[in-house]
């Protein structure tokens, strides 16, 4: 029997379908989430409605980008904790600083073994009052912040949030201010689609909101007779 | 009724002449010794109760639980010795588990009771390993409908209607045989497993006790979990007044 299998084998090397940008900050009453619904096969925008964000147990809200399939997993290993936390039946519950301890643990000893879950993910929740938002990357870095976000979104979409973010934004104000953050990562980032699913999670609950498209604008004049001074381009 | 089982009953690998296994029985009497355990499956699911006798009175109530949660949909009642019935839940646990994360359902209740049924008969087949001193009504509810069963030490499982082991088993099979449970619903079994452990706990021979109680049902989404606390309240209140009626008499 084969005792010592090749390491080469057992190693992530490339992604295959990856998920975009995931973007998320805190508001009066808890958490709120933002992430399109593709799922791109390189290049190619191969999946249209991949839900890349779940709750977890009673107080959390995990989103994540990048490798689906490792994302899928995660989800597997975050269903038998909160199973087993349940079948204590102690009256207690993981919160969200507790699932994102875990996560940070999985992803820093796969990275340690070069064998990475090949994802950015963002927790979010509430547990008594408290709200917690943190992010944990694929090579284990993790921390907690007002607001966050994977990707093309840390460069494009956290500039924005450090200007207009505050302390208690309302509901309203929170989802306007995702929206604007999800619409310059339409415009701008390549494996964006235009299907995005809002998420929210308060002290009562997790709810993920159905899929929506922005609005965008094309009618620049600049967009318009693109060829002019350069025939024969296209 | 106990026969002397000189010199065949020093290990669980030897048979007497009359074809026993001495120390399969012994293992059942430590779970014929502990408090009453009782099972019922209502039309729309299970409900468990336990008989908890407390040791000491400087113990919280609610700590010690014996009946507990194998998946979601499931759960166990544990009587016989405490320690040996947490290995037993431990297996059952990651049975269940192992299950769904090779085929992706939860574990049909059927499938769960054969594992355990087999694990507890493993520990009757090695002279190194003695028998499990504990009794299990398993009950849960999957795509056939709420099942209800119960292992023994030996490792034989049976379905049941209605189940009971612990000291006041034969009293309590009585009340069950007298209860019509093809028409109750788990919110009237609630009551009526109350009623019937109240009724066999024996207040000469044993000192306080508490009640402890689960259900998988319809109400409960299928999912298994400890009745909630106004209807236990109720429950016990009715126990109660069906005993002074009794004493009434």
């Amino acid at each position: 029997m084969d005792h010592h299998p090749s390491a080469e084998t057992q190693r992530t090397l490339y992604p295959y379908v990856t998920g975009s940008s995931v973007v998320a900050l805190k508001y009066k009453d808890g958490i709120l989430m933002a992430a399109d619904t593709g799922g791109s096969y390189g290049s190619t925008l191969r999946y249209k409605s991949i839900e890349r964000m779940k709750p977890i147990g009673k107080h959390s809200l995990l989103g994540a980008s990048g490798e689906i399939s490792d994302f899928q997993e995660i989800l597997r290993y975050l269903d038998e904790l909160i199973l087993y936390d349940n079948m204590w039946d102690d009256g207690n519950s993981l919160g969200p600083k507790e699932v994102h301890n875990y996560l940070t643990r999985i992803m820093y000893n796969r990275r340690n073994k070069f064998n990475p879950l090949w994802n950015s993910l963002i927790l979010g929740g509430v547990k008594k009052g408290q709200k917690y938002l943190g992010m944990v990357s694929m090579i284990g870095v993790n921390f907690e912040d007002n607001h966050v976000a994977t990707g093309l979104g840390n460069h494009l979409a956290r500039p924005i949030l450090r200007d207009e973010w505050h302390e208690n934004l309302t509901f309203e104000e929170g989802v306007q201010l995702l929206e604007k953050c999800m619409r310059v990562l339409l415009y701008r980032d390549r494996s964006a689609v235009n299907k995005i699913q809002i998420s929210k999670i308060t002290e009562e609950g997790a709810t993920v909101f159905p899929p929506f498209s922005l609005k965008t604008y094309w009618e620049f004049s600049a967009f318009k007779n693109p060829t002019v001074g350069a025939e024969g381009s296209w | 009724m106990s026969s002397i089982g000189t010199g065949y009953d020093l290990s669980v690998t030897t048979f007497s002449p009359d074809g026993r296994v001495f120390q399969i029985e012994y293992a059942a009497k430590a779970v014929d010794n502990s408090g009453t355990v009782v099972g019922i499956k209502c039309k729309d699911g299970i409900v468990l109760g336990v008989e908890k006798l407390i040791a000491s009175k400087m113990m919280l109530p609610g700590s010690n639980l014996r009946i507990h949660s194998v998946h979601r949909h499931s759960g166990m009642a544990v009587a016989g010795l405490a320690a040996d019935g947490r290995q037993i839940v431990a297996r059952t646990r990651s049975e269940a588990t192992n299950y769904d994360s090779v085929y992706g359902e939860p574990i049909p209740v059927k499938e769960l009771a054969e594992r355990v049924a087999s694990y507890v008969h493993l520990c009757t087949l090695y002279w190194w390993l003695r028998p499990f001193g504990c009794g299990v009504i398993l009950g849960g509810y999957d795509r056939d409908g709420p099942q209800l069963y119960m292992v023994e030490p030996s490792g034989v499982s049976y379905r049941y209607f209605g189940a009971a082991i612990g000291k006041g088993r034969q009293a309590a099979k009585t009340e069950i045989e007298k209860l019509k449970l093809g028409d109750m619903t788990c919110r009237q079994g609630v009551i009526e497993v109350a009623k019937i452990i109240y009724g066999v706990h024996d207040e000469a021979k044993d000192k306080d006790f508490e009640l402890e109680m689960s259900w998988v049902c319809d109400e409960s989404n299928r999912q298994h979990q400890k009745v909630p606390d106004d209807l236990l309240e109720e429950a016990k209140a009715a126990a109660k007044a069906a005993l002074e009626e009794m004493d009434a008499d």
